[in-house]
């Protein structure tokens, strides 16, 4: 098969590292070669993050370039539309409608686009966009984002099982808030 | 057991299996995790050092004790330690020692790109560099071999993509290594007659590695069904190389970075139509191939700036670049920022409003430089803060002096900021240094230090005392103040930049995202008495927004209930 190509990203400290770890986890146990990059230090300090995800019988590149992504899963608006460029033309995001802005931003030095999912999907791109910070309240959690977007992209892999899934969500989630996480991975699947 | 691992945690896993006993070192990404993930291990000793230099030699003291030690450091952090490196590399060991260097090509978080590889031939010191997390496990247990049957310590080269990336690897077991019982032998006085023979037996086991690299699995080609072009690479380099090129192409690719072949590479060439070298940053292999009257493309093409990609080696090999969409808007930058709540922000603030040239160092505080606080002028190494403020005053008097002061962390003033004040003291500069004592290592994600009265593995330790140590070497004015505390902050700050010797200001305050500090509750906006003038926005806190003719909002997730905003507002705006 061909490597499959997954970009997580967001704002440093709103949980990629645990998607990107529960992703890793279950495409192991699928018997896949997988190959997960991140990087640490400065850029967790509420810049812009990527984890790339790669996974198939052979992976070369930990890394993911410009038009290479198959998945785009997006924590916030904005880090969909900045990594945009690295989404294959038939590739699709997955993303949190949440919006947060940065610095320049917040100094007035800059300004936050506005409608950014129908401009991306003006340009021929599939969205399926969602108040993920809604339905982790839902669940009771404010930091449950990450497992509502794990929910969600689960949808687009009919070929792993849902117990597969469920499992690496155990393996990967503390034990004391493993429920609530559960509740936010099933309100993801919804449509 | 076969498990996605990071290619740090790969790297300890090695060390641990090879019977690594002793590891000392000093946090800096990319490579904090490897010692990190070693201390997980119980019969590995593991600590921080004050620096890199300390910690090369505690690791090299260990191996001469007998036991298989190991130092992990950060490309800048080789620096530190190119002292003690060089010598060591003269003094030979009889327990293995390896050296283990994680380079940032591409400056996610570091202030330049340098290539480690140079410290290899400088110092002539035998190099590997893995390209996955399995060869980075298996080369850490090579390089205990090598060093032990060579007598030399070892350099093990990653780079950012090969530190943290998590790939798949397969575990073994440990292997016991007894303790080398210690002989006196005065050769290992490095002294004229004794340092000349030690440079003379370097110079024997550089040959005696060359040949090894002739020969060793480390080295290894992978001839494809196409010759027209033959690719000599190492490290995440190697990946891209595969990526790019499929699994016709064939390359050599060099595990043993230093020394390096000479045959295998002139019979390599002679295999293929032509020889392209593709290499991060230095051109180290490309200058060995002409060396060795190898004719090869590599620079010419591939620059020496950036990390490679597998997008970027397509694009400079004239490759069409792949099909993608573009937005029409401008997408602002996002910059990391200063956590909400943290201490250095009341510092910078206050910096900033009283025009300082602020001379910066290395820690989480060089986002002082960002808007809208702006507050840093430079930066340099670990300590340059210090000596470069010494230095900057020198040179213009007063004028200098009564302006401008250095910032420096706790962490990095135990590492290098020492030595610099000795110096303000000794040589009497009126300078005014801040110590941000924010009791931890905060950049690299919270490793203890000799300031924090606890030990890598959290147990109870001796803590230097700021204020006694700046008294010990000559300040007389020695001031502590709670940066939060913006007036007070204010005052001191005029006070001690209007006096007439040398002062240390010590802001102390809890790094914010330490576990055991108080969080308070988010702060409310009284919408009735906020007129949205704007000037909680000028502390630059990333849990404060303005929309453009509204009111501020406070960011519950983000908000600690730090109050600093709360002392810039003059309507009482934001409350508790």
């Amino acid at each position: 098969m061909e490597t499959v190509n997954i970009m997580i990203v967001g704002v440093g400290g709103q949980g990629s590292l645990l998607a990107s770890k529960m992703l890793g986890h279950l495409l192991v146990q699928q018997g896949y070669d997988v190959k997960v990059s991140e990087v640490h230090g400065m850029s967790q300090r509420g810049g812009s993050v990527v984890t790339y995800v790669r996974f198939g019988d052979k992976v070369y590149s930990p890394i993911i370039d410009k038009g290479e992504a198959d998945y785009i899963v997006s924590f916030e608006l904005l880090e969909a539309a900045r990594w945009i460029e690295y989404l294959k033309p038939t590739g699709r995001v997955v993303t949190n409608t949440q919006k947060m802005e940065p610095m320049p931003v917040i100094a007035g030095l800059a300004k936050y686009p506005e409608n950014l999912v129908e401009k991306m999907q003006a340009k021929g791109i599939q969205v399926d966009a969602m108040d993920c910070l809604a339905l982790a309240e839902e669940a009771g959690s404010t930091k449950a984002v990450n497992m509502v977007l794990m929910g969600r992209l689960s949808k687009y892999f009919p070929d792993i099982p849902a117990e597969a899934w469920q499992a690496s969500l155990e393996a990967n989630v503390p034990a004391k808030v493993l429920e609530l996480n559960k509740v936010a991975f099933a309100l993801g699947q919804k449509d | 057991m076969r498990e996605l691992m990071l290619g740090n945690k790969a790297i300890a896993r090695g060390l641990y299996e090879a019977g690594c006993c002793v590891i000392s070192s000093y946090p800096g990404t990319p490579s904090t995790e490897i010692t990190e993930e070693a201390a997980k291990y119980p019969e590995i000793y593991c600590e921080w050092a004050p620096n890199e230099k300390v910690a090369l030699e505690v690791a090299h003291g260990a191996a001469v004790g007998g036991k298989r030690a190991a130092c992990c450091m950060k490309h800048v952090g080789l620096n530190v330690a190119a002292d003690p490196l060089f010598t060591i590399s003269y003094q030979g060991v009889e327990a293995g020692l390896v050296i283990c260097v994680a380079d940032d090509p591409g400056m996610f978080s570091s202030q330049n790109e340098q290539d480690s590889r140079h410290y290899a031939i400088a110092a002539k010191i035998p190099m590997l560099e893995p390209s996955d997390s399995q060869e980075a496990l298996d080369f850490a247990k090579e390089a205990f071999r090598l060093s032990e049957e060579y007598h030399t310590p070892i350099l093990v080269r990653t780079c950012t993509r090969i530190a943290h990336s998590q790939s798949i690897v397969t575990t073994g077991e440990r292997v016991e290594v007894p303790r080398k019982e210690y002989v006196k032998d005065p050769q290992r006085v490095m002294m004229t007659t004794n340092s000349l023979k030690a440079h003379y037996r370097v110079e024997e086991r550089t040959k005696a590695m060359t040949a090894f690299a002739e020969t060793t699995h480390l080295n290894r080609m992978e001839m494809g069904e196409d010759t027209s072009l033959g690719i000599i690479t190492s490290s995440t380099s190697y990946q891209y190389v595969r990526e790019v090129f499929g699994e016709k192409v064939s390359v050599l690719k060099l595990g043993l970075s230093w020394p390096m072949p000479v045959e295998k590479i002139r019979d390599f060439a002679s295999k293929v139509d032509k020889v392209l070298v593709i290499e991060e940053l230095e051109p180290i292999i490309e200058n060995h191939c002409r060396q060795i009257g190898v004719e090869v493309t590599g620079k010419e093409l591939i620059p020496m700036v950036d990390e490679l990609t597998q997008g970027r080696i397509g694009q400079f090999l004239g490759r069409d670049p792949k099909e993608s969409v573009k937005l029409e808007d401008e997408i602002p930058g996002r910059p990391p920022v200063m956590c909400a709540g943290c201490p250095h922000r009341g510092v910078f603030y206050t910096l900033h409003k009283n025009k300082c040239m602020v001379y910066g160092d290395i820690g989480c505080y060089t986002l002082g430089v960002m808007p809208p606080l702006n507050a840093l002028d430079l930066n340099v190494c670990m300590g340059a803060s210090c000596s470069g403020l010494h230095g900057f005053n020198i040179a213009g008097g007063e004028a200098h002096e009564k302006h401008s002061v250095a910032v420096i962390g706790d962490s990095t003033f135990a590492h290098s900021g020492i030595t610099g004040i000795a110096d303000i003291a000794y040589n009497g500069s009126n300078s005014t240094v801040i110590i941000l004592d924010n009791s931890i290592t905060g950049m690299t994600g919270h490793q203890q230090n000799p300031t924090t009265g606890k030990t890598l593995r959290g147990t109870p330790a001796r803590k230097i005392d700021l204020e006694a140590l700046c008294k010990a070497v000559g300040f007389d004015r020695v001031r502590v103040v709670d940066p939060n505390q913006l007036k007070e902050m204010d005052k001191v700050l005029k006070e001690e930049l209007a006096a007439e010797e040398p002062s240390i200001i010590i802001t102390r305050r809890p790094c914010v995202m330490l576990k055991d500090v108080q969080k308070l509750p988010p702060l409310k906006v009284d919408l009735d008495k906020c007129n949205g003038c704007g000037l909680c926005m000028k502390i630059g806190c990333p849990a404060l927004s303005l929309p453009k003719g509204g009111k501020v909002e406070i960011d519950k997730t983000q908000c600690v209930g730090c109050q600093v905003c709360m002392q810039m507002c003059h309507r009482d705006a934001l409350i508790v």
